[in-house]
Order: structure tokens, then sequence, then C-alpha cells
């Protein structure tokens, strides 16, 4: 069956690491197509003329948008590897975390690094109440997703990968390993995985990337 | 399935969020408890049941709680599988679906949440926003059946029909208390709004809406409450 399937997104971008983790632990063949966000291809705009945003995941011509949305397509499209269990409950469940990630945990993570000075100190307290409700989440498994990597932990790329580059980058301390300590085994796991290693972008690069568009100059963003 | 099903749903009378769960167990004819909870005074199993937002709605079957709107809906959807089936069984349809009622839940309703708080210039910044928002949902919803669309009743409601009539299904209220038009029949929005409509006339919906009066009185207060905090 000739398939196509196509993959818009930004290197550095969380949400589309995600999707790329979920191609990759699936085995799906997939063309990646990096997106100039300040300079966006037409048919980045063909297929997302809603939101004009990345990533946008393009199956036999047709478009999937929003990187949740698209994270159940694939589950839905391609069988082997699941991303979400079985059980309704248990699904509930993984999918009420991915959205407390999403909507609590990720912006406040942004905000504490890369926002505006006066609105920095009370992110970084909200990052360490969201992570402490994590670390509860987290329990005595190694994924959130139980023995293997799941929804959650895909979506916690966030916190698996970005939060230690944006901490690195804007230095600043998010992580307390003492606080945390099943957080920080988790994400050494998380980073220990070969299907998610491969979909990493180069952490030094994205440092210098991040730096450079939000510390450099002054004032203005 | 489980013999023994029990299912309470606690809520808020004037929620949209609630509404959309109780429109789920209805459509679905699931029998349930419900328990409204003062959210100024928050029950203790209230509490116990949604620790991280403490909000509602949460539904609680067989003594396990689910919350968020939307998780909800689906877990319903997976969990009974009689009555109407919320999502189609294409993944791509699955998908179009997905996106527009997350469209609808975050770009459309939070923006109209915003609109009951506010005044003046800011009001207007998102009136004009919402308007924007709506004439997407109307090629989204060509998209999704393009086609058209079929003739609604209580076996083929869908999860975007529920979040239609929980977001909209109060239009007239809302407009009396804000004094403005949010849904244009005409020109922004013929679909959603002969959509709206037929679900309207549904056996189900009418016995799930509260009555305008009611409906009037808590936008208002809602209304009133957040412009005196505003001001300074």
């Amino acid at each position: 069956m000739g398939e196509e399937v196509v993959l818009f997104g930004t290197r550095g971008s969380p949400y589309t690491c995600r999707i790329e983790i979920a191609l990759k632990l699936k085995g799906v063949q997939y063309k990646y197509i990096d997106e100039d966000l300040a300079n966006k291809s037409p048919s980045l705009l063909k297929y997302n003329p809603v939101h004009k945003k990345v990533p946008v995941l393009v199956h036999n011509g047709k478009p999937v948008l929003e990187s949740l949305v698209i994270l159940e397509y694939i589950d839905e499209t391609w069988q082997g590897y699941p991303i979400l269990p079985e059980d309704p409950y248990e699904r509930a469940t993984a999918r009420f975390w991915a959205k407390f990630i999403d909507e609590k945990c990720f912006p406040a993570i942004f905000k504490s690094c890369w926002g505006e000075e006066k609105e920095r100190e009370k992110a970084v307290e909200e990052v360490s109440v969201v992570l402490k409700i994590l670390e509860d989440e987290l329990k005595e498994k190694k994924f959130f997703g139980g023995e293997n990597v799941g929804l959650v932990d895909i979506v916690a790329v966030v916190i698996g990968f970005s939060l230690g580059v944006y901490e690195e980058a804007a230095r600043v301390e998010l992580l307390n390993k003492e606080k945390l300590p099943r957080l920080c085994n988790w994400i050494d796991d998380f980073l220990s995985n070969s299907f998610i290693k491969e979909s990493l972008p180069p952490r030094d690069k994205l440092i210098a990337y991040l730096r450079n568009r939000f510390r450099s100059g002054n004032a203005s963003k | 399935m489980a013999e023994e099903n029990k299912v309470s749903l606690h809520g808020f009378f004037a929620s949209p969020y609630v509404r959309r769960v109780d429109l789920a167990l209805k459509f679905k004819g699931i029998p349930y408890e419900y328990v409204e909870e003062d959210l100024k005074n928050k029950s203790s199993l209230l509490l116990k049941y949604n620790p991280v937002h403490k909000k509602v709605p949460v539904l609680v079957h067989n003594g396990k709680p689910i919350v968020e709107s939307l998780v909800i809906l689906e877990y319903i959807d997976e969990t009974w599988k009689n009555g109407p089936r919320f999502l189609p069984e294409d993944p791509y349809k699955r998908a179009q679906i997905r996106f527009w009622a997350s469209f609808v839940h975050q770009q459309v309703f939070e923006n109209m949440v915003l609109i009951l708080k506010t005044d003046g210039e800011a009001q207007e910044k998102t009136v004009k926003e919402v308007s924007e928002k709506l004439s997407l949902l109307e090629e989204g919803i060509k998209s999704i059946f393009p086609e058209g669309i079929p003739i609604i009743n209580q076996e083929n409601v869908g999860l975007l029909d529920i979040l239609i009539v929980s977001t909209f299904g109060s239009y007239k209220a809302q407009e009396e208390v804000l004094g403005l038009k949010l849904i244009d029949p005409e020109k922004t929005s013929p679909l959603l709004f002969s959509r709206l409509k037929a679900l309207l006339e549904l056996h189900v919906v009418k016995g799930a809406l509260p009555p305008h009066e009611k409906v009037v009185g808590a936008l208002k207060f809602m209304r009133q409450n957040a412009l005196n905090s505003a001001s300074v």
C-alpha cells in the first residue's frame, strides 16, 4: 500500500519532537520538513490555514493538526507499539496528565525562563508546584505509562528534555534533585530510550538558539 | 461491562463544562446521580476527587473520578458503547472532530467568557476575535461534512454537537445580558446556527438546558463580579 507520511515541524520545538517520538515508536517511515517559522512555506499554510502552526502531520495528503490530536491519530492508525493504554479509565488518566503538562507545566516552565522579568519569579514557584504534582503521580512507576513509554511520557518531553535545556540556556534552576528524586530518575530513563534519543534536537545548538532568540540585545521581543 | 454501574456527576448548574457531561450522559441514557456543588464552599468529596484542579465537572464511575470535560466525554463514549457514538470510527474523521471540539473549547468558548467579563475596548477586541473564530469554525464544519450535514437526531449526535449545544445553547440569554449578538446566522455562521437550532429541538437537549431566566441571572452575576473586581 503506497503510503505517504510527511511531518512539518521545527527542530527544537517540543511539540514537533513528540510527533517524531511517536512515529519512531510505531516504526512509521516519514519525511520530515523543517519549517522556518519566520518564513512559512506555502505547503504549511495550505495544510494548516487555521493556526498556521507546526507540527502538522500529512498522511496521504490529508493534514492532521494539534500535537495531542496527532498523537491519538498515530495511535489509532498504526498498530504495534501502544501509545495509549487499552482500558478507558487508564486512557482518561493519560489524557488528563497530557493536558496537565500542556496547560499547566509547559507554560510555567517557559515563562520562568523566557518570560517578562516581573513574571519570572512567580512562574518559578508555579513550576515547583506542578513538578511536585508530577513527582507524586509517578509513584513507583518507571514511566508515566508504566513499564514503557506512553502518551504522557511523550508529551512530557517538555520536562524530560526542554526543561534541562531551558535551565542551562537561561541559567535558571528549576529541578530540585532533593525534592524531585523520582522525576529525576524518570528524566534519566526518558533520555536513555533509543527512540527518544533519536528524536531530540542537538542540545548545544538549541541552547545557542534560545539564548540568541530570547536574551540577545535587550528589551523588546 | 461491570454489572454494578454507579455513576455520579459533580457539577454546577450554570457551568457549560458540566453541561457537556450532563448532555453526554443523557444522550447515552446512562442513569446517574447529580451532585450540585457550591463553588464557594467546595465539598470535601470534590476536593478528594479532583485534588489537582479542584473543579467541576467530575464524573465518578464506580468510585473512580474522571475530570476535564473533554476527557470525560471520550471516557463516556469508550465505556458505554450503546447509544450514539460521539466519535466516528475512522481515525481521520476522529482527528478532525477532536481538532474542532478543542477549537470550540479553547478558541471560541474561552473568548466568550472573556467577552462576558470585560467591557469597552477590551470587550470589543474579543468580540471581533470570536467573530473570526466563528468564521473558521464554519469552514471547519463544512470540511467535516463535505456532502452536507446529516439530519440530527438522538442517535447520531456527536462530540462536536455536544460542544455546540453547551457553548451556544443559551445564546438568547447571552445576547440579553451582553446586549449584542455573538452568532450571526446570516453572514458568519449559517451552518452552525442551523445545526444549533436542530439540536435545541431534541428532547434530551430541551430537558438539559436550564431555564432562560436562571441563565440570565447567573451570567449577570458573573459579569458583575468580574467587572467589579477588574475596576481599581
